[in-house]
């Protein structure tokens, strides 16, 4: 035999067996339902984790790279002498290359009281013009804070629509007055709460007074946190070491002084957990496809005894060892498959309801759908193979006994 | 030099021998011979009958014949093949290309109608599936199933299985027909029926081996061997032609 008819004929031969597994598969309709529950299920897992996850993560990091990129929250601890920064440190800052501004953040909690209203325990923060530059929309009415407020340490306020609520019912504030503990202060204008990682984890104030304001009320004279603004969002590797030495030479290079916090940071932090949370999940899930995989292997060894006789005759008939073993193996094959792609189809539909829940955007991640095939496609090899031998070691005569 | 040359012509030349068979089978601790010698040598073209009672050690021999089984001891030469040099892929080379089986109760797949069942060898032999079509079909018309092509064995009567076996013996024309008790699940009527197809398979000049215990179907061979105990010895005159 040439070759050619050699390969031929091991392609129908592949084709036949192909033909020979997918009816002893819709054979026992039921139990090959069954097994491939098991796969089936096993795969969804891993796709509907794999691919919430990453979806819930990809929105986290476009999330700061929106609004966080390209700055950095100073804090200070300061030594004996200094706690924190003075005017001139912070112009100094400022100075520094790709350092757009800053703007310094002084946390207050206040009483606060108009009429005959009040309330306790209101978060108000002190900052100053930069901050509205940086953020442009915040201001819904009513005016920015500027320079002149700062440098006059003015009674000046912004508010936001909770106090509006509370305070505010149905009047115009603008140009009224409230009491910040007891001090009097004019509302200029109306802000909307901002929605930066940055401000979500310092907890987002409801008012907003000059920082050389809420300093004095502070009884303090150094500002201790602030978040300071870079030119580009890939400047903060360039402008860290600068910053740090400056900061050293301000607190005497003593040590553990401050803290830099860029958003770099903090998004491979996060990334770093979601992926290490993915990658538990999914192995987990995987318990799921190896059970599945044993399903598949005990109802092909059952498949086998049952057929003994069959594959008896056929190696009468001529069939080589190799060809009984093949379709077996097609067979296991196929079966894991089925699961698989079901799995994959069932594990999409499933994540897309996950995410459409969480409010995220929904993504394919390929490389989950890859790995689910591929999964399954190595489960039906691996756990038909020794059945699949099994089979193919049969004795002939021992086979043709039964008859 | 010269000896050696003359052994490998006629090596090849050799249709069927055996010789010196013996076959044991470890039961339990013991060994238990089953085949104490055999040595037959058949040309082709015969009809040949293995004539023995249950237990006589005639399947055994009869998976000797059909290389799916190997002797303890003993040489078997098939069209030049040495089979006990044999490994198990080429063995089943050997049942695919030699050898055409029909058993006792036909062993059809149940669940593929006839013309599958006689196309099944060809499968396996790696034959183009429009080849394997008209084969097949030559082979059903041939033992006289040309209107039951696409029927299930179990829309088939037990004579009209065992022709489908038939048919499937001989689709990959093998050089020996080799039948274990083809006639022993069939009525009377349908056995003389079947005889009568091999006697026109034989003038065709197919090589047919039956190995049966009944003295009957036995008579229906041109030649008669008989087996007892694992020995086995020529019944000469005894049968006359059917």
């Amino acid at each position: 035999m040439s070759l050619m008819n050699r390969i031929m004929g091991h392609v129908y031969m592949f084709v036949e067996s192909c033909a020979m597994a997918i009816e002893n598969i819709m054979q026992n309709r039921l139990r090959s339902f069954l097994t491939v529950l098991g796969i089936m299920i096993g795969v969804t897992a891993v796709i509907a984790l794999i691919t919430t996850i990453s979806a819930v993560s990809s929105s986290i990091s476009s999330s700061f790279t929106s609004m966080g990129a390209g700055t950095m929250t100073l804090t200070t601890t300061g030594n004996d002498l200094k706690d924190g920064l003075d005017e001139e440190d912070m112009k100094r800052i400022i100075d520094i290359d790709h350092i757009r501004g800053l703007s310094p953040s002084v946390s207050l909690s206040c009483t606060v009281a108009r009429e005959n209203v009040s309330e306790t325990s209101i978060s108000v923060q002190g900052t100053n013009d930069t901050y509205f530059e940086v953020h442009e929309d915040l201001v819904k009415s009513g005016r920015k804070l500027n320079r002149i407020d700062t440098e006059n340490m003015s009674r000046v306020c912004l508010i936001n629509g909770d106090i509006v609520e509370s305070f505010f019912y149905g009047v115009s504030p603008i140009g009224k007055t409230i009491y910040l503990n007891r001090i009097q202060f004019t509302i200029v204008g109306i802000y909307e709460s901002d929605t930066s990682i940055a401000s979500l984890l310092s907890g987002s104030p409801k008012i907003l007074i000059p920082y050389t304001t809420a300093l004095k009320m502070n009884s303090a004279s150094l500002v201790t946190n602030a978040t300071i603004y870079l030119d580009s969002a890939s400047a903060s590797k360039e402008v860290q070491p600068k910053l740090e030495e400056l900061l050293d030479e301000i607190f005497s290079y003593e040590d553990e002084t401050y803290k830099i916090t860029t958003m770099e940071s903090i998004e491979e932090t996060m990334k770093t957990m979601m992926s290490m949370m993915s990658a538990l999940l999914g192995g987990i899930a995987s318990i799921a496809l190896v059970v599945g995989g044993i399903g598949i292997m005990n109802m092909m060894l059952t498949s086998v005894t049952e057929r003994t006789v069959e594959i008896g005759l056929k190696k009468a008939i001529g069939a080589e060892p190799g060809q009984i073993q093949m379709q077996f193996l097609i067979e296991s094959f196929l079966l894991s498959m089925i699961g698989g792609l079901a799995g994959v189809v069932l594990g999409l539909i499933l994540s897309a309801i996950m995410c459409h829940l969480m409010g995220t955007d929904f993504v394919i991640s390929y490389g989950a759908i890859a790995l689910g095939v591929g999964f399954s496609a190595a489960v039906g090899i691996i756990f038909g193979w020794s059945p699949a031998r099994k089979a193919s070691r049969l004795s002939p005569i021992d086979a043709l006994r039964r008859m | 030099m010269q000896n050696g040359k003359d052994a490998a012509s006629s090596l090849k030349d050799c249709f069927f021998k055996m010789t010196d068979i013996v076959k044991k089978y470890l039961l339990g601790e013991e060994y238990v011979t089953i085949l104490k010698g055999i040595s037959l040598e058949i040309e082709e073209g015969e009809f040949l009958s293995v004539l023995g009672p249950s237990g006589s050690g005639k399947s055994t021999l009869m998976n000797i014949i059909g290389c799916l089984d190997l002797p303890t001891s003993g040489e078997y030469i098939l069209k030049g093949n040495v089979v006990l040099d044999l490994d198990e892929k080429e063995l089943s080379h050997i049942r695919s290309k030699e050898i055409g089986f029909i058993f006792q109760n036909s062993q059809l797949l149940q669940r593929m109608d006839a013309m599958k069942n006689v196309e099944l060898p060809l499968i396996y032999a790696g034959v183009r599936p429009s080849e394997r079509h008209t084969r097949a079909e030559e082979m059903l018309c041939k033992v006289g199933l040309e209107d039951r092509m696409h029927h299930m064995p179990n829309q088939l009567s037990g004579g009209q299985q065992q022709r489908v076996a038939i048919a499937r013996a001989l689709v990959t024309r093998p050089s020996l027909l080799l039948a274990d008790e083809p006639t022993g699940a069939l009525d009377q009527t349908t056995g003389h029926q079947i005889m009568d197809l091999f006697h026109a398979l034989n003038q065709e000049g197919h090589t047919i081996i039956m190995i049966t215990h009944d003295v009957n179907i036995a008579k229906n061979a041109r030649r008669v061997v008989n087996i007892i105990d694992g020995v086995m010895t020529e019944a000469e005159g005894e049968v006359t032609f059917a």
